[in-house]
């Protein structure tokens, strides 16, 4: 078997780990290594052609394909290894060894110092969220649509309803609206909408795309290819009321309706996963259970920022260099970091206190939509940390940023205050 | 005009074993299926079992061939290179009721000649399998009942047949059935005519329409729905038998089992229906599985679930199984009633048939060059490291892994268009390698099979369809 | 000529209202700060957009090159945008931000390249 040894070994060459890499090889590490499946680096970012990303990070509107050209450029320039079409078929950890295929070495093991998890996520399926109904051609989860229409040259359907006003929903209506569809409506199940406003004027009023909000799919119809959804508005509970249920025709059904971490090599190898982001628990560091495995970006909670993906990538990448180099801070002492009132779930989860001082960012999700609120993170009674926020959302990601010197006791609670 | 010996109408688990039992034969046979894949349609959408016979009603044919053909399938599966694994099965009672009926049960096992039927107690069962509801009172267990992989299974035996010159004609309908003083003359297809002397309807579903056009329609087939969940391999609560419910009067209940390749299968449902063609899932079918089920394995994670699907057993009315062959009808040999039991017995069908037509006078002589193995596509994914390796120098095509679920590359994808009765569409492909059949459901490898089936088939991609004409998958360029 | 705008600079999602005679505003109402106020006065009087899309490759079927407006484009003219598009092909190499199709119908403004191809 073909052998290659190296400092940071990466898995995926999307925006988590194209910033690993480059954070990894800034920090010091001598070889770093992307292990990429696809023909080319950059992930999903290059079928994501739309405008919005980088206004956080860079301070300009930019397309998936730019964004990502950024760090390409910016490997090129540091010297880091790139293995394209090689899809990985096993981490092992103790080991620190990565085996993968490739086509021109055949399999191949990859010795590392430290492996950093960069493999994204996947979209949740019709199947997963369990629409009956018949079983015929034309249904697709909107990224498979995507790549196909935006990579492939490739049309999926003339007439479409969308499942989900995720942005990657409302996205895709503009852009089969752009390609000569006609996108007959968008359906959501809450009351209120997944994604971004500014997705919801550009992408559907703008094309007078009707938006149905507290509304599902039913049912499917059509026996080879789809040929129309039963749509029906839902009660308080999110139960479908069928005496309202209408069959609206079309030819094609892109459901966007979540997202899940990949983390089939995660469990493989016996790293802790955990049940709410379906991620790997990590630190501060990004470190997963297996000290010499690190973890970023959608693989450990999915975000909605490419932005956020980035910096907590370089956060990974620069502490596998470490790790790599026998220069992680000497951990004194481990505490969870946990959830408070309104908070769906945490990252990282736990904290390592070191007597070096650090600016630690803990990302969260909220559970309920609320305005006017305070962020907080407590040890017992004490506030260590907090902001004011006009708006929280589950579909945003929030963070608050602690000072871990403040940190005292065993852990430490991110809550979401109501002002009265 | 095309001629031949038999005409086999239906290519699913009955009609290729048929075919695949008289291929060892020298007589021509020509297999007609109004699908463009083999595999059929109930036995394409069943719960992947093979049964022992012990509920069959005792003394009917049914038991007589269920019953003879579970034993037949360790030898089968192994030449023809199918996945197959004898798990047994385990019928808790739950319910002093259901325990009061566990001696009647092991009573018609013994009539039906499965004669290792043993009783257990509730400890025993909870001992083998954790995961059942913790008031077990007892149960019965049934060593051989089996899983297999029931699309690899109609696939070996039709494409072995054709290695020993059956021929299939696939996407034709069959028309008409033309007879001349009282015996079989030929068969009309949407392809064309074809000259015969014998006509077997093993056409599942339309078997009551190919009967009308001979005029022996004595039956109706009635539709009788069956829903399922297929879970995750990953997940939460698992069991390692097939966990079968004390049966009632209509249907043998639903039941929880792993699949050949680690998912859970949760299902049944029946439900009679007049459309032979609506196989839609409904709301309230899958919601009885998980509530049913719930009775046997409290903890099963039905939001684990990767997919749902629904078959149709093609019931007769009047019921039962029935072979039927006719004096007034020569060479006409019409099978019908035949449901749930018919992917296990469709083995033992294939040497009763053969039989029969012996016995009614056809001389039947082996062939002496007839080729019993088959290998199927080799399996990427469970190779050693060694042999992985060794298989992507020999064919690069083995290093560009399609589908990221279940582990398939372009390799296997390839072997499954090319090799003979290879697939034509997207689910065709994935009911060879498993492509699209993981957690993602094509979500990431069905953009890369579209592409792949266009290159290997020499079509347009607009062309490919899911499975059959209709299906289509895209509809054109954006450029 | 009265108009309700969703805000799209920041997620608080202000509505404003907006009158006027279609293009200039007489009275604008409902915004939280100065950008809002750029906005839905922008929008009001003249909405723009950025266009993103793919543009055909000259020899590689099957592969597509992402575009982008360099600047936003006049909103209503994005279908006329589409048609011109539709119908260009490029050569390869092609580096990020060279031109695809220059002052697109009549706007001034091209459609350029966001990827390095080639």
């Amino acid at each position: 078997m073909y052998c290659i040894k190296c400092d940071v070994a990466i898995i995926g060459g999307g925006p988590a780990g194209l910033a690993a890499a480059t954070s990894a090889k800034e920090e010091g590490a001598d070889k770093v290594l992307i292990i990429e499946r696809d023909n080319a680096l950059g992930g999903i970012l290059q079928q994501c052609i739309h405008p919005g990303f980088g206004l956080t990070r860079f301070n300009e509107e930019l397309t998936g394909p730019e964004y990502y050209g950024r760090f390409t450029d910016k490997i090129a320039e540091l010297g880091v290894e790139v293995m394209l079409n090689s899809m990985v078929l096993e981490v092992n950890d103790k080991r620190k060894e990565v085996i993968c295929t490739n086509s021109e070495y055949g399999l191949t093991c990859v010795q590392a110092g430290s492996i950093v998890l960069a493999m994204g996520c996947r979209e949740r399926t019709r199947a997963n969220i369990v629409v009956p109904g018949t079983r015929p051609a034309g249904l697709y989860t909107a990224g498979a649509a995507q790549r196909l229409v935006n990579r492939q040259n490739i049309m999926v359907g003339k007439k479409v309803v969308i499942l989900g006003s995720g942005d990657i929903g409302m996205i895709m209506a503009r852009r089969m609206t752009l390609e000569g569809a006609k996108v007959v409506m968008v359906v959501e199940l809450m009351s209120y909408l997944a994604g971004l406003t500014r997705n919801r004027v550009q992408c559907l009023d703008d094309f007078g795309i009707p938006l149905k909000l507290a509304h599902t799919i039913t049912r499917i119809e059509g026996n080879e290819r789809v040929t129309g959804v039963y749509v029906a508005p839902v009660d308080e509970n999110k139960k479908p009321i069928l005496e309202k249920e209408e069959l609206v025709e079309c030819d094609t059904v892109l459901f966007s309706v979540g997202l899940i971490p990949e983390n089939e090599l995660t469990s493989k190898a016996g790293i802790e996963i955990n049940r709410v982001t379906n991620g790997p628990l990590v630190n501060q560091y990004m470190q997963t259970s297996s000290p010499a495995v690190f973890a970023c970006g959608n693989v450990v909670h999915v975000n909605d920022l490419v932005d956020n993906v980035s910096s907590e990538s370089e956060q990974a990448g620069k502490y596998a260099a470490r790790f790599a180099m026998n220069k992680l801070p000497d951990a004194k002492k481990e505490i969870k970091c946990t959830v408070g009132r309104n908070v769906r779930y945490v990252c990282p989860q736990k904290l390592l206190i070191s007597d070096e001082a650090e600016k630690i960012s803990i990302y969260f999700r909220v559970l309920e939509p609320e305005l006017n609120v305070t962020l907080a993170a407590r040890c017992g009674d004490t506030v260590i940390a907090q902001k004011k926020e006009f708006r929280v959302n589950p579909g945003e990601m929030n963070h608050i940023v602690i000072d871990s010197s403040k940190l005292t006791g065993d852990e430490v609670t991110v809550e979401v205050v109501k002002e009265d | 005009m095309l001629k031949t010996d038999v005409v086999v109408i239906g290519a699913g688990a009955v009609g290729c074993a048929i075919a695949h039992e008289l291929s060892k034969y020298k007589i021509d046979v020509l297999v007609v299926d109004m699908n463009e894949d083999v595999g059929g349609d109930a036995s394409k959408s069943n719960s992947a079992i093979i049964h022992t016979g012990y509920d069959a009603a005792p003394g009917t044919l049914e038991s007589q061939l269920v019953v003879a053909a579970n034993s037949m399938y360790d030898e089968l599966t192994q030449s023809l290179d199918v996945p197959f694994k004898r798990i047994g099965a385990i019928l808790p009672a739950i319910t002093q009721e259901q325990f009061d009926r566990l001696p009647e049960i092991k009573e018609k096992a013994f009539r039906n000649h499965v004669y290792d039927v043993e009783f257990k107690t509730g400890a025993e069962l909870l001992e083998m399998e954790p995961n059942l509801n913790p008031e077990v009172k007892g149960g019965l267990y049934i060593p051989r009942e089996s899983i297999i992989d029931p699309f690899i299974f109609v696939q070996a035996l039709a494409e072995n047949a054709n290695t020993n010159g059956v021929e299939f004609m696939l996407g034709a309908r069959v028309k008409d059935i033309k007879t001349e003083n009282g015996k079989i003359k030929s068969v009309v297809t949407s392809c064309g005519e074809i000259e015969t002397r014998y006509v077997i309807n093993s056409a599942g579903l339309y078997c009551d329409e190919i009967a009308e056009m001979v005029g022996k329609a004595e039956y109706k087939v009635v539709a009788r729905k069956g829903q399922f969940y297929i879970l995750d391999k990953n997940t939460s609560c698992k069991v390692e038998h097939i966990v079968l419910p004390i049966p009632t009067k209509v249907t043998k209940g639903k039941l929880m089992c792993p699949t050949m390749h680690g998912n859970m299968l949760v299902g049944p449902t029946a439900e009679d229906q007049e459309s032979k063609v609506d196989k839609s899932t409904t709301s309230a079918g899958l919601d009885s599985i998980a509530a049913d089920v719930k009775n046997l394995v409290p903890n099963v994670n039905i939001r684990d679930t990767i997919t749902q699907y629904s078959g149709l057993r093609p019931n007769r009315n009047p019921e039962g199984l029935h072979f039927d062959m006719y004096e007034d009808l020569e060479g006409y040999i019409n099978l019908s009633g035949v449901r749930s039991t018919g992917l296990t017995l469709s083995v033992a069908m294939g040497k009763y048939v053969v039989q029969q037509m012996m016995y009614h006078g056809e001389e039947l002589e082996l062939k002496d060059n007839f080729i019993s193995e088959r290998k199927g596509i080799i399996k990427f994914s469970e190779q050693t490291p060694e042999v992985q390796d060794k298989l992507i120098k020999e064919n690069p095509l083995y290093g560009n892994v399609i589908c990221r679920c279940e582990t398939i590359t372009e390799a296997e994808i390839v072997d499954a268009i090319n090799r003979p009765l290879g697939a034509k569409s997207v689910d065709a492909v994935k009911r060879r390698v498993r492509a699209g059949m993981g957690r993602c459901q094509g979500g990431f490898c069905g953009p890369k099979v579209i592409e792949i089936l266009a290159r290997e088939t020499g079509r347009s991609t607009t062309d490919i369809n899911k499975n059959n004409p209709g299906s289509y998958m895209v509809t054109g360029t954006t450029r | 000529m009265k108009k309700e705008i969703i805000c799209t600079v920041c997620p608080r999602g202000c509505h404003i209202q907006v009158e006027g005679d279609g293009k200039n505003v007489q009275k604008i109402e409902g915004y939280a700060c100065k950008r809002g106020l750029e906005y839905g006065t922008a929008e009001y009087s003249h909405p723009v957009r950025i266009l993103t899309t793919t543009v055909k490759i000259d020899g590689a079927e099957g592969d597509l090159l992402p575009v982008r407006s360099a600047q936003p484009i006049p909103k209503e003219k994005l279908f006329e945008c589409m048609e011109v598009i539709r119908n260009t092909v490029v050569k390869l190499p092609i580096k990020r931000y060279d031109v695809a199709v220059s002052d697109i119908c009549g706007t001034g403004i091209d459609i350029v390249a966001t990827k390095t191809v080639g």
